[in-house]
């Protein structure tokens, strides 16, 4: 069973080809591109021909239930893992097809919230933001001072650049992740999970910051969730995995007037359907 | 039968994966030797905790081995009037043995099962991926340096344990045996040949090359939360102490080897 993928060594810039162009800068072309992906753990398969697109500019919301792949598929747009069968496109180009310096380039696109933030706990608040610059671009220290400054005061921690992770609650450590996600200004930020754990009141501070980002940054966003709230708050488009496929994508208008019987189970939260039966497989 | 020849199967595969990510993993660090000046200060901070956090385990372990060697060999030479000797034992026996490999045991128990839970705990909680999405290369980044700062660390034990531990030979040899300091330094020195010196800190560099690559490769092959990280740090304790018994004999053996081929004997 590969649950991880193999760890290798590798200078950031290793196989960079200079012609390479990531370009896509229209404004609902496709900037994220899962096309037919399968992936299986061992015996059980999670993903069984996952499609999907994500238009630039745009924020779309994944929603299924626990297991159904929403976090493996975004570990899969990054190159964490690698897919069984299936590619993933970003701008047009094939990550998996990629040597390490275009996963590099590709990489410095994206920015990601883990969903317990993933911290480095050896390091305070600051050096964990300032640790992408300070390990690619390598700018003045005055200049990553500024950055880091700006990008806390984004996520409204101004004050807790000497923290150390573990004097964080869970929400401040979110925003710092979030902070450390938007330090290279990314032009895709990928959630997993962003609210799970919060209650209500920080819960709705970070899908303001999520709209904030959006609005400041002009990123286009992944938001991998289970709180329908969130969805409904911050979706310009949702999609239903459902047993390893996208069962449905569409507006959070086409989603509430929807009659399909598992979207409506899995937006009002009830117990008995298909749903439920797929989780307990 | 079957399940017997299943599990043996399984088993015999688990070690060659096991292997082959480990020599992987050391090819790899080697590779990103080249960090090492970007990385000065990681390897440092590394270095002084891996030196520092051993002093007070390595200290008494080699005061009290060089003792206890000075006490049972003198008792033995004493039967023959030998007891002068004891000075020629304790040197030889702490340079090309016991400095070496009880160095290495006390840094694996400390240094390789602490890289294994850090390594782990870290991959447990995604710090690793964040790492590698930030393309961050978690082999330069936490790897390198701690395969160079336990190299450095036990190369410098060695010699201090080697040091103290031919003290405390001297200490039992005075106060048991009635040695002189001069009579015992004299013999020490008589036997101690430049290949003993180095032969100890070619053993001392391959033990803590195989501790801290078996460590960190342990660290980031762990899964399933905390019980995968108590496994992890048991698992490398175990494979540190057997792989520096199994590099003790091998480089014995070759060290027999060339001492042979150049007309010399161990």
């Amino acid at each position: 069973m590969s649950l991880e993928p193999t760890i290798r060594s590798g200078p950031a810039d290793e196989g960079l080809q200079p012609s390479m162009n990531l370009q896509c800068t229209t404004p609902g072309d496709p900037i994220i591109q899962i096309v037919d992906l399968h992936k299986s753990f061992g015996a059980k398969p999670v993903l069984r021909g996952m499609t999907l697109d994500v238009l630039r500019g745009e924020t779309l919301c994944v929603i299924g239930g626990s297991g159904t792949g929403k976090s493996v598929t975004l570990k899969h747009i990054v190159g964490l893992l690698r897919p069984d069968r299936g590619t993933v496109r970003i701008c047009g180009t094939d990550i998996f097809g990629s040597g390490n310096g275009q996963l590099s380039e590709i990489r410095k696109k994206i920015g990601f919230l883990f969903q317990g933030a993933a911290l480095l706990n050896s390091l305070n608040v600051f050096e964990n933001i300032a640790l992408p610059l300070r390990e690619h671009e390598r700018p003045p220290e005055e200049e990553i001072r500024r950055q880091v400054t700006e990008k806390l005061e984004l996520v409204h921690l101004g004050d807790a650049a000497e923290k150390m992770p573990d004097e964080l609650s869970g929400g401040m450590k979110k925003r710092v992740g979030l902070a450390r996600a938007i330090i290279r200004n990314p032009e895709i930020i990928l959630y997993d999970e962003p609210t799970a754990g919060l209650d209500p009141i920080i819960s709705t501070t970070i899908n303001d910051l999520v709209l904030d980002l959006q609005e400041k940054l002009k990123v286009t966003s992944l938001v991998v969730t289970h709180d329908m709230s969130s969805v409904f708050r911050i979706a310009d488009r949702i999609a239903l995995l459902y047993e390893g496929r996208v069962h449905k994508v569409g507006t959070p208008e086409d989603f509430k007037k929807s009659d399909d019987t598992k979207i409506q189970r899995f937006i009002y939260g009830e117990s008995e359907g298909p749903l439920k039966r797929d989780a307990a497989k | 039968m079957i399940k017997i020849v299943t599990r043996m199967e399984a088993v015999f595969e688990n070690a060659c994966s096991t292997a082959g990510r480990a020599l992987t993993l050391g090819a790899d660090s080697i590779r990103a030797l080249g960090d090492v000046r970007r990385r000065k200060a990681e390897i440092i901070n590394q270095a002084f905790r891996a030196t520092y956090g051993s002093l007070p385990v390595t200290i008494l372990t080699a005061l009290f081995s060089g003792m206890i060697l000075a006490i049972q060999t003198g008792v033995e030479l004493q039967k023959y009037g030998q007891e002068a000797q004891i000075g020629y034992v304790v040197a030889a026996s702490m340079c090309r043995e016991m400095g070496p490999v009880m160095t290495a045991i006390a840094l694996a128990g400390l240094m390789g099962s602490s890289y294994a839970a850090e390594l782990g705990t870290m991959k447990v909680s995604e710090e690793i991926d964040a790492l590698q999405v930030m393309s961050i290369d978690p082999i330069r980044y936490l790897v390198m340096p701690r395969v160079v700062a336990l190299v450095s660390a036990s190369v410098a034990l060695t010699i201090m344990v080697n040091i103290i531990g031919i003290v405390g030979g001297a200490l039992v040899g005075r106060s048991n045996f009635g040695i002189s300091f001069d009579v015992y330094f004299t013999k020490a020195q008589e036997i101690l040949k430049f290949r003993d010196i180095w032969v100890g800190l070619l053993k001392a560099t391959c033990f803590a090359l195989s501790t801290a690559i078996v460590g960190c490769n342990e660290g980031l092959a762990t899964s399933q939360g905390a019980a995968g990280v108590g496994r992890s740090t048991q698992k490398t304790v175990v494979l540190s102490f057997i792989l520096i018994l199994v590099l003790d004999h091998l480089i014995n053996w070759f060290v027999i080897l060339i001492g042979a081929l150049g007309g010399e004997t161990a």
